[in-house]
């Protein structure tokens, strides 16, 4: 019976003969499809060549020399090619020695502190994210709001007093409070002392100093492990979304058989749990390779070079660089400064390009498990 | 009785082991945000010197005002320097918010379409849709800021412009004219058309909301379609009344991204600022004022957002 009804809509009759049977129909829905994808295509090649254009411009122009700049004839394709470019930005950034060979210094260190951090963040967030998501005290609704808070609260609200903090680090700034170094203050000025940083802590008092942990990477780590660090909020929801989609009846099964609590952690929810800790440690790693804020704040280039603080300090060093002689600075034209800041750029974004090639699927695929249950 | 109380112990337990859990959050809030949160507070009222070797001293930054006849002393100092004294920052916020509410609405609705053509099946999704999220790293952190100080891309543009402009037509500006002449154009499209100038920006700004968005709409269950369809609703009844509802809670989620993500960005110009006034002026005090004023805006437009979608979402589904 259905094979006959088949062959009433005729699969070999043709196209036209098809759609004189349907009154017209097969030809109008076809002809809106064909139209619709023809619009898709045009809208998606326009978006995508958009996003792509400026890696080919900055491409190009990388190789130009500097006199093309100039000429108005010449847009995309370089007349005279070069790549004495890259070895100049080399020079400026610090990825290799001037008239020495390449060190790649800056970038090891990006490449270093990213990871170092971004383990540091994940490992935190990962436990803070189960915690919240698997167990039950009071306060816990108070304490995820302060997560959502931390999400929205901008960074650079606090940076002021975090950089003060960290260049005169000390832990519990509460001796003032009790009478040390508290000669004329009053008792409101000495409550005071316990947010404003002038209290003395533990550290002062035993050493007679402060701290200064903004010349090393100390002050960093210590942010990340305590959950403070550059979009951690994110990542701690991102986890705890994930955690609550897990069915708890394996967990149960474990506890029955008599795990422990970490014990069950480590064993049963992480590996259940590892591509979105993946996910969230590719994306922690990408922005903290272009991140400035806090490589401001924390990693002076005079202690540690990061490719990001060299990259937007460049332009300052150029008129020293392009000077013949060394204590007085040339003005760089303009265009041979932008010329030399997109390949700066375009040597930072390519390894994190090429990391994204390779990893795409974690990227894309466990942010989509992770966000399904918003 | 003793069972009783053994019960009450395990659910402790639990809740301690929940603490334990996230104790590295308590503790990096309490020092690191909330102290700080204060500290800047109380830094906006105030002179903030740098004393090396000692960390810092502050006096209160009292301004003379003369309210309703009575001579007061207030420690708006650096409030009235942020709004009053600093050339920069007023313009700056103004312009700033602006492009913010533009650049909201063009990012959420751009992203929900893209979203919704990438969910359809076409060849070449996989490569599209990882196209688009590249933006996610191409525009974080350093990169878009030393972009937008390219002015060689302007100039660049700017004589490709004068070049065409001899025999060839600038289409937006071309567009503008022509609406404004036949008299349809108000203000409405001065923003439509500060945000079609703008797109670039945009779709560099939705790489996560895409996501977002994506997952809403792969959740949603193909039966529901199906059900539509053979129930005779077009593809449209079905886009508004299937697709729509279902995602438009993910609108919240990511007007609330948006909004933070501007603010946050390096290429904002309020936050350059601020940047400079603390890095190159050394004034701390002012420093932080600003700062909080721009935190202030940023929480009332969140709490705005968030309010405005919540009803829309509610009265939509």
């Amino acid at each position: 019976m259905s094979k006959n009804n088949t062959v009433f809509i005729g699969k070999n009759k043709s196209f036209w003969d098809r759609n004189r049977r349907s009154g017209g129909y097969l030809l109008k829905k076809t002809s809106a499809r064909t139209a619709v994808s023809i619009i898709r295509a045009l809208l998606l090649f326009g978006l995508c060549f958009m996003i792509i254009q400026p890696l080919l411009t900055r491409f190009s122009m990388g190789i130009m020399q500097e006199k093309d700049l100039y000429d108005s004839t010449i847009i995309l394709l370089p007349r005279n090619v070069t790549l004495d470019n890259y070895r100049i930005v080399a020079e400026l950034t610090d990825l290799k020695t001037i008239g020495g060979g390449w060190t790649f210094h800056a970038l090891l260190n990006t490449l270093w502190v990213s990871v170092l951090s971004s383990l540091f963040q994940i490992v935190s967030t990962t436990l803070v994210a189960y915690g919240f998501a698997r167990y039950t005290f009071r306060g816990k609704k108070l304490w995820f709001a302060l997560v959502v808070a931390l999400i929205i609260i901008p960074p650079q609200t606090i940076q002021s007093a975090l950089y003060m903090n960290f260049a005169n680090f000390d832990v519990l700034r509460i001796f003032t409070l009790f009478g040390v170094n508290a000669d004329g203050l009053t008792f409101g000025q000495r409550i005071m002392s316990l947010f404003d940083g002038t209290g003395t802590g533990l550290i002062a008092l035993l050493t007679g100093q402060t701290w200064n942990l903004r010349s090393n990477i100390s002050a960093y780590l210590i942010m990340c492990i305590t959950c403070m660090g550059l979009k951690d909020g994110l990542y701690i929801y991102m986890m705890r979304q994930y955690f609550q989609g897990i069915p708890t009846s394996l967990e149960e099964a474990a506890y029955v058989d008599g795990c422990g609590t970490m014990h069950t952690f480590v064993k049963i929810m992480l590996p259940d749990a590892l591509p979105t800790i993946a996910s969230c440690f590719l994306f922690s790693f990408v922005w903290q390779w272009t991140d400035i804020f806090y490589a401001r704040l924390f990693l002076p280039s005079s202690a540690i070079s990061i490719y990001s603080t060299q990259m937007s300090s460049m332009v300052t060093r150029m008129g020293r660089y392009f000077s013949a002689d060394a204590s007085k600075a040339v003005v760089v034209p303009n265009g041979r400064q932008q010329q030399l800041i997109s390949i700066a750029v375009l040597i930072c974004s390519i390894p994190l390009i090429i990391l994204y090639i390779f990893t795409q699927r974690t990227f894309v695929e466990s942010l989509a498990m992770s966000g399904s249950k918003e | 009785m003793s069972r009783d109380r053994k019960l009450i112990t395990m659910q402790q337990r639990r809740a301690r082991t929940g603490y334990m859990f996230i104790l590295p959050f308590i503790i990096g809030f309490v020092l690191f945000m909330a102290r700080p949160l204060i500290q800047s507070l109380i830094m906006s009222f105030n002179d903030v010197v740098l004393v090396p070797g000692q960390g810092y001293s502050m006096t209160a930054a009292n301004r003379t005002y003369n309210i309703l006849g009575i001579e007061m002393m207030l420690p708006l100092d650096n409030y009235h320097s942020a709004f009053a004294v600093d050339p920069y920052f007023n313009p700056r916020l103004v312009e700033e918010i602006g492009r913010m509410a533009t650049n909201t609405i063009a990012t959420l609705v751009l992203s929900f379409v893209i979203a919704v053509i990438l969910n359809q099946d076409f060849k070449g999704r996989t490569l599209a849709r990882a196209i688009f999220f590249l933006p996610v790293i191409l525009s974080s952190g350093v990169l878009p800021g030393i972009e937008k100080q390219n002015e060689f891309y302007d100039m660049m543009a700017g004589v490709a412009e004068s070049v065409k402009g001899a025999g060839g037509v600038n289409i937006s500006a071309a567009l503008q004219d022509l609406l404004q002449v036949s008299g349809v154009a108000g203000s409405v499209f001065d923003v439509v058309f500060q945000m079609i100038d703008a797109i670039y920006d945009i779709v560099m700004a939705s790489g996560i909301q895409i996501i977002v968005f994506l997952t809403g709409l792969q959740a949603i269950s193909p039966s529901l379609y199906e059900a539509a369809d053979v129930e005779g609703c077009t593809a449209w009844e079905s886009f508004w009344k299937i697709t729509f509802p279902m995602v438009s809670p993910l609108l919240l989620v990511n007007c609330i991204y948006t909004i933070v993500d501007f603010f946050m960005k390096n290429d904002n110009r309020v936050m350059e600022r601020i940047s400079t006034v603390m890095y190159s002026d050394a004034k701390f005090g002012v420093a932080s004022a600003m700062s909080w004023v721009y935190f202030g805006v940023a929480l009332a437009f969140i709490l705005l957002s968030s309010f405005i979608i919540s009803r829309a979402v509610k009265s939509a589904q």
